[in-house]
């Protein structure tokens, strides 16, 4: 079977794919949600664009939710990350259109919240056991875009990215 | 980015000193809730609101000439244009679930309306906005339910609260000429188009709550023209405290 990709995912794949910027991708690899340790804003589908001008570099973002505190650090992330690659001109510019969704996270991004016990956006399923039968606890989590769940089957809590 | 017009700067100030008052609100309820679910629940949500307030007022404050901090923390009550109802002290659990849900319903058609705004900024901020009102709504309206088919008390308190609140609606719906000259510009919108809808869908929420429907028989109004509440001023005090202590105070 062809694993299907979302719309949203595949244009962004394809935009680094044909950057001239492919290296800088790369180096900005290495930047994480400040909440899920491992989750590379690229994954995120955070990361929307890299561009350079001479010795220039912009990097855009796109916030999850409105009021997402992670973007301040991630914002400090990218330019640290960068001047460590030795690139010393970096600005971060955030837009808001078109709205971050959770078809921009990648196949890694579902595996690693699923490595670290989140339920990923559309499947609603227990991480530990993989069981449907689950109930919802509260429709806000630890963050904005969790929901808080428990699996009836092994009854233990969790935590639901949810879809936007 | 290119520059608005002060009218365009003005209306995107309103609906950024909304989102803004009632997330301070919200605010007010952290280590407060009920149960610790609904205590990060409200946290979150006064999140989503901070976020959106801080979209719109640095996006006003481009043309404004000023930072989105100097409009949250440097301007008097008078100078605050939000909608009254915003700005009610939180009440108890029931008050502020129902502020909520009356204001999910409005905020839901609102920003649906918004997302096909002239003005790219507030198309932008509105497609955002609207996931995150999906959300909100949801919760809220499920409160309605347990709250009115709860215990005795709890029904009480929620038809108390809609009773309060009932008259503060009415400033939902009403049009002034500056957002008239922008709605017909296609910028702003037209709030007295949302009223119908949103009257049948608080009408079915309530009738299924088993409370009534409050009589309109009372109005307050003024918060777009800086006539608010003696509340508002207090909640400044607290609100924009060390920046008025320590003038320029940085993180």
């Amino acid at each position: 079977m062809i694993p299907l990709q979302q719309h949203g995912r595949y244009e962004l794949e394809q935009r680094r794919r044909n950057s001239p910027c492919a290296d800088l991708f790369s180096v900005l690899d290495e930047v994480a949600d400040p909440e899920i340790p491992h989750l590379s804003i690229w994954d995120l589908g955070v990361l929307q664009d890299i561009t350079r001008q001479a010795e220039q570099i912009s990097v855009t973002i796109t916030p999850t939710y409105s009021g997402c505190p992670a973007v301040a650090q991630i914002r400090e992330d990218i330019v640290t990350c960068l001047q460590q690659a030795g690139f010393r001109q970096v600005e971060v510019e955030v837009v808001l259109a078109p709205a971050w969704s959770t078809e921009w996270l990648s196949d890694r991004a579902r595996q690693t919240l699923h490595d670290n016990g989140i339920a990923s956006p559309g499947e609603r399923c227990c991480p530990q056991c993989g069981s449907t039968d689950v109930a919802v606890i509260s429709e806000y989590g630890a963050t904005a875009c969790k929901a808080l769940l428990r699996c009836r089957t092994c009854a233990e809590p969790f935590d639901y990215f949810k879809p936007l | 980015m290119e520059s608005i017009d002060h009218p365009v700067a003005k209306y995107t100030l309103r609906l950024g000193d909304d989102a803004l008052v009632l997330s301070q609100r919200l605010c007010e309820w952290c280590a407060r809730a009920p149960m610790l679910e609904e205590d990060i629940a409200i946290s979150n949500v006064g999140l989503d609101y901070l976020g959106r307030a801080r979209m719109l007022l640095g996006f006003a404050g481009e043309h404004l000439g000023q930072t989105e901090d100097q409009l949250a923390y440097l301007r008097d009550a008078y100078e605050f244009s939000n909608l009254l109802m915003y700005e009610l002290p939180c009440g108890d659990f029931a008050f502020t679930q129902a502020r909520h849900y009356l204001l999910d319903e409005f905020e839901g058609l609102y920003f649906e309306q918004l997302l096909a705004s002239e003005e790219p900024t507030l198309a932008a901020i509105a497609a955002k906005t609207t996931k995150e009102i999906r959300y909100h709504l949801r919760r809220s309206k499920e409160w309605m339910m347990r709250l009115g088919q709860g215990t005795d008390e709890s029904s009480r308190r929620l038809q108390q609260a809609f009773d309060e609140l009932w008259g503060y609606t009415a400033e939902l719906f009403q049009m002034d000429q500056l957002e008239q000259q922008l709605a017909a510009r296609d910028i702003a919108v037209d709030r007295t188009s949302l009223q119908d809808s949103w009257h049948s869908r608080v009408a079915t929420t309530v009738q299924a709550a088993g409370i009534s429907l409050p009589d309109a028989d009372w109005q307050v109004v003024g918060g777009r023209q800086g006539v608010h509440t003696e509340h508002l001023g207090h909640m400044l005090s607290e609100m924009q405290f060390m920046q008025r202590a320590y003038p320029g105070l940085n993180w």
